[in-house]
């Protein structure tokens, strides 16, 4: 039983790990707090649904959500931010506002039906893990999450672009002063962010389903997560998941009466101690 | 003068208007205190606050449940902002040591965890239901004398706060917010100023709330949810950053534009989002607080 | 899109009478256009506007006139809707809201005003229990506890004796659970376990494993909109379904769950008043208009706020039209039997203003076409609000909540 809470709480962690990173990339690198991130998610939800559903082929929707809302990520980020750029909470008030459009934009496309990414046929069913039945889709989700996480700490660490972008982190003025072409590189981080909330709504729609207020519930998580690990850190991001993956999912079953508290409790005590999370520094 | 003529013709608008509009009326005061309130962190601290729904709402849920066990309504309206103090002071700890982006994070994470609490404390709180209130009874059940109640509330709140910005407290606020490490160097304490600047500001909030207590005579996780925080702080920003007066003008656009665009159809959400957007990309007369802050 | 939908404004020319019975009857009908019921009160307004399309907009010689508002799932928002509508709309009556936060809210309003207040969904057993109110009048509704009931003495006939139920937590869900509960505990059965998740709970796989290991015979469930879909996939997807037989309220397995759902849907078993898949022939020509309609099957949402629609009219055709009066109206609805509504048979309220209905015990199959839809399979005839209880006694006992599900 406890192996099963487990994997539970691992699974989600993996998708709440996707999504949060695409979010603390941005976070970290253009200091944008991107409000309308979890719409960008629920909008790569209803693309893979669309398009997965109507090729028949859940890749093509992965695809098809990641490239949508890295372009969607890439009209906000020039459509708008580029006129809010470097005021910090003109930003954050700009995706609020933006946030707000999206949703009721899908409202009006599709409805308030709950929707469910179709998943290809080899992932449907269950299998046999550490003695219980447990649903391949989850497993999926999981080695996914941790697949998307070596990658991305591959280009983190292993390239000029991860290099960049970790300067840029620590010291935006350093980062200016090594002559790279900045704006470039925040359109791509942009977009890479995008991306990920693309790809986080492609899976979580498989299994959470798609319908208003998913984007919410899923930005709430993806908050709590950065805000733990810290600005810009992938290690956090990963930390972060882990942890509310596993409140979340052991919240429920031990103190179901307090499951948010159980979630957002610990965040503030360590706020209380670390304000900038476990791995983040001062902007 | 000019404030008391203006008093003077809100005083008189119950004779002018339905009660319908009468009602709305005393949404904009109620709200336009609650973006006083946050007007004070945000446009004299330098501290953009997203926790201020949840700040007013806990107001508004003490309020209702101190006058459901017996507690007279006064002394509820009272314990309701005690209760919001006491919460700003657990907030403010938390958050002063933060700023910019931060800081607005952080308290927006502080409000999540008041709306989990309203949400899942069913036993306490109505949970998803809500409470429902019986404070509209003998004297308050009056739209009229409640109105002019909250005219009155409201009236010395602003007054207050108003007076407040201008002290030498408020001077300092701001010489805090144009340059902390500067008023650090001065020997000032920043932090004890900022902590004392939230729990001010909680207060007034929360004042905001009880208010709301008796105008909804309801309760329900809504109100204390993140979407109330950022009307809060919409309606601050419409109206100017760093003018207490322009809480009023903000509550009145935000409340009113509502009122207008739901006659005509449900897309509120998208209109209100584009209206976020328009300020934030073509009213920097709003924002000028915010523009002076980023520059640090 | 026009907020403001006028189903006929052409005062007749033939209508002189110089009463107070002029002009428009008007209706306010508030329902969640946007927020998480979104879905369910697009279909409210569907199906409300369908009836008054059926009747080209007149009741008696009287046009009606429909301001719809948008309460956005949202108890304050519902308020002050209600408050537009009464005081500055001034209608004849108030219909609608979808959450039961939101009826509550507005019930409290016009406890106040006195305006009168139908109520086709929001379920909450003690508006027409223990804190009725004479303005507020569950027309075409049912009270939430009602038809769990018979499903728990279909369940315990099944041969069921064990039974675990899983809810979202608010009082929606402790009434149904509530109903079900103490009907199977009196029959001699025995709940072992009840899980109380808040609403939208993003991840339902830790009760799954729960459920699992409860060790029952059956599975209890009352969840609605997307809960229940992410409910009915976790139970399939982690190999439940099949193993234990899942029972739902109906909500779970409404067409605003199930129309967007494939094969792990099907076979759950739930109880209700309206089966969309009855052989009954009117039942099937009004689900087939609705099709031609909106191209979908009717939900619960759509098909009780037609039929609430018609008891109102079929009251006020009574009463001459005379929506002004509002005693008149109120002691016509409540005396009205409704004969022509969709579920083929008569409908009339006991004397505390909820309906009284035969119930249908549903399962979820496909139709030929491939679409799912709920299918009756057996039938208790006249279930009401307190079935089996003697109603005064009962409302002695507390209302369910999440410490009361029944004396142990």
């Amino acid at each position: 039983m406890l192996g099963f809470q487990l994997l539970n709480g691992l699974t989600f962690a993996a998708l709440l790990f996707v999504v949060a990173s695409g979010f603390t990339l941005v976070f970290g690198l253009l200091r944008i707090v991107n409000l309308a991130h979890g719409a960008l998610y629920l909008l790569g939800g209803y693309v893979a649904y669309e398009v997965g559903g109507r090729s028949g082929s859940f890749a093509a929707g992965v695809v098809a959500a990641m490239v949508a809302v890295a372009l969607a990520g890439l009209a906000l980020d020039r459509g708008l931010l580029r006129f809010v750029k470097g005021q910090d909470l003109r930003q954050v008030l700009l995706t609020v506002g933006v946030g707000l459009v999206l949703n009721d934009l899908f409202l009006v496309i599709w409805g308030g039906d709950a929707f469910t990414v179709p998943t290809p046929e080899a992932l449907q069913g269950a299998a046999v893990v550490m003695g219980v039945f447990y649903p391949k889709y989850r497993l999926f989700v999981l080695l996914a999450g941790v697949a998307i996480f070596v990658l991305l700490w591959l280009v983190m660490n292993r390239t000029r672009y991860g290099a960049l972008i970790r300067a840029g982190v620590d010291d935006a003025e350093m980062l200016s002063a090594t002559g790279v072409d900045q704006g470039r590189l925040f359109v791509i981080t942009f977009m890479l962010g995008s991306a990920l909330a693309g790809l986080g709504g492609a899976m979580g729609g498989a299994f959470l389903s798609l319908y208003p207020g998913a984007d919410a519930e899923i930005l709430v998580f993806s908050l709590a997560v950065v805000i733990i690990g810290g600005r810009g850190s992938l290690e956090g991001a990963a930390i972060g998941a882990l942890l509310i993956g596993l409140l979340n999912t052991f919240g429920q079953v031990w103190f179901p009466e307090l499951s948010y508290f159980v979630v957002f409790g610990p965040m503030a005590l360590l706020l209380a101690f670390r304000p900038y999370g476990l791995f983040g520094r001062a902007a | 003068m000019f404030i008391l003529a203006g008093l003077v013709a809100l005083g008189g608008m119950p004779l002018l208007l339905p009660s319908y509009h009468l009602g709305i009326a005393s949404e904009i005061l109620i709200f336009s205190v609650l973006a006083m309130s946050v007007n004070l962190l945000a446009g004299y601290a330098g501290r953009t606050p997203l926790c201020h729904g949840a700040i007013f709402g806990t107001s508004t849920y003490v309020v209702i449940i101190a006058a459901a066990a017996g507690v007279p309504v006064w002394a509820a309206c009272l314990l309701g902002v005690a209760a919001a103090g006491g919460l700003s002071v657990v907030f403010g700890i938390i958050a002063v040591r933060t700023s910019g982006v931060y800081f607005l994070l952080l308290t927006l994470a502080l409000g999540l965890i008041i709306w989990g609490i309203c949400l899942r404390w069913t036993g306490v709180t109505g949970g998803e239901n809500g409470l429902r209130g019986d404070l509209r009874q003998g004297w308050l059940a009056d739209p009229q004398r409640l109105y002019w109640l909250i005219l009155g509330v409201g009236a010395v709140l602003t007054f207050a706060m108003w007076r407040l910005v201008r002290s030498p407290f408020g001077l300092t606020l701001r010489a805090i917010k144009d340059s902390p490490s500067r008023m650090a160097a001065l020997g000032h304490d920043v932090p004890a100023h900022l902590f004392a600047a939230f729990v001010a500001s909680g207060l007034f909030a929360g004042a905001a709330g009880a208010l709301y207590a008796l105008f909804n005579d309801f309760v329900s996780p809504t109100t204390v949810a993140l979407p109330q925080s950022v009307e809060g702080l919409l309606m601050a920003i419409v109206g100017g950053v760093g003018s207490i007066l322009g809480g009023l003008v903000g509550a009145f656009v935000l409340i009113a534009l509502e009122q207008f665009v739901s006659a005509y159809t449900e897309r509120w959400l998208s209109v209100l989002g584009l209206t976020a957007i328009a300020i934030m990309l073509f009213a920097p007369q709003g924002l000028l607080g915010l523009l002076q802050r980023k520059s640090q | 899109m026009k907020r403001r939908i006028v189903l006929a404004t052409l005062a007749a020319p033939a209508m002189l009478r110089a009463q107070s019975t002029s002009g428009p009857i008007k209706i306010g009908l508030m329902a969640p256009l946007t927020g998480v019921a979104a879905s369910g009160g697009r279909e409210i307004v569907e199906g409300f506007q369908m009836y008054f399309e059926t009747i080209n907009g007149r009741i008696g010689g009287r046009a009606v006139e429909v301001t719809v508002e948008d309460d956005a799932s949202n108890p304050d928002t519902a308020l002050q809707k209600a408050r537009r509508l009464v005081e500055q709309g001034n209608v004849h009556f108030l219909f609608g809201n979808l959450l039961a936060n939101t009826g509550l809210a507005v019930a409290n309003y016009v406890r106040g005003t006195g305006t009168p207040y139908f109520i086709p969904v929001i379920a909450a057993d003690d508006l027409t229990q223990r804190s009725r109110l004479p303005n507020v009048v569950r027309v075409a509704g049912y009270s939430a506890s009602q038809f769990s009931r018979p499903l728990a003495d279909w369940a315990y006939k099944q041969g069921y004796r064990r039974i675990a139920t899983i809810s979202q937590d608010y009082t929606f869900g402790h009434e149904q659970c509530g109903g079900f509960a103490q009907k199977f505990t009196s029959l001699g059965g025995r709940v072992l376990q009840q899980f109380w998740h808040p609403l939208n709970t993003s991840d339902f796989s830790p009760y799954m494993g729960q459920l699992a290991n409860a060790g029952v015979d059956a599975v209890f469930a009352m969840e609605t909109g997307a809960d229940a879909t992410r409910l009915i996939q976790a139970y399939a997807s982690f190999g439940l379904k099949g193993r234990i037989p899942l029972m739902g309220a109906m909500n779970a397995s409404d067409q605003s769950v199930i129309r967007t759902m494939g094969a792990e849907a099907e076979g759950i078993v739930s109880a209700a008043h309206f089966a969309e898949g009855s052989t009954n022939a009117i039942t099937q020509a009004f689900v087939a208009d609705y099709d031609r309609r909106f191209q979908k099957l009717p939900s619960l949402y759509g098909f009780s706020h037609f039929s609430g629609a018609m008891w109102v009219a079929e009251a006020l055709k009574t009463i001459g039209a005379d929506a002004e009066n509002r005693e008149r109206l109120l002691a016509a609805v409540r005396a009205t039997t409704l004969t022509g509504s969709p579920l083929g048979a008569p409908v009339s309220l006991d004397a505390y203003g909820n309906p009284v209905y035969d119930a249908f015990i549903r399962r979820v199959v496909r139709r030929p076409d491939g679409k799912l839809w709920n299918a009756p399979i057996e039938t208790y005839p006249r279930v009401d609000q307190f079935w089996g209880f003697e109603p005064e006694a009962y409302m002695r006992q507390p209302a369910y909540s999440r410490a009361f599900q029944g004396p142990r």
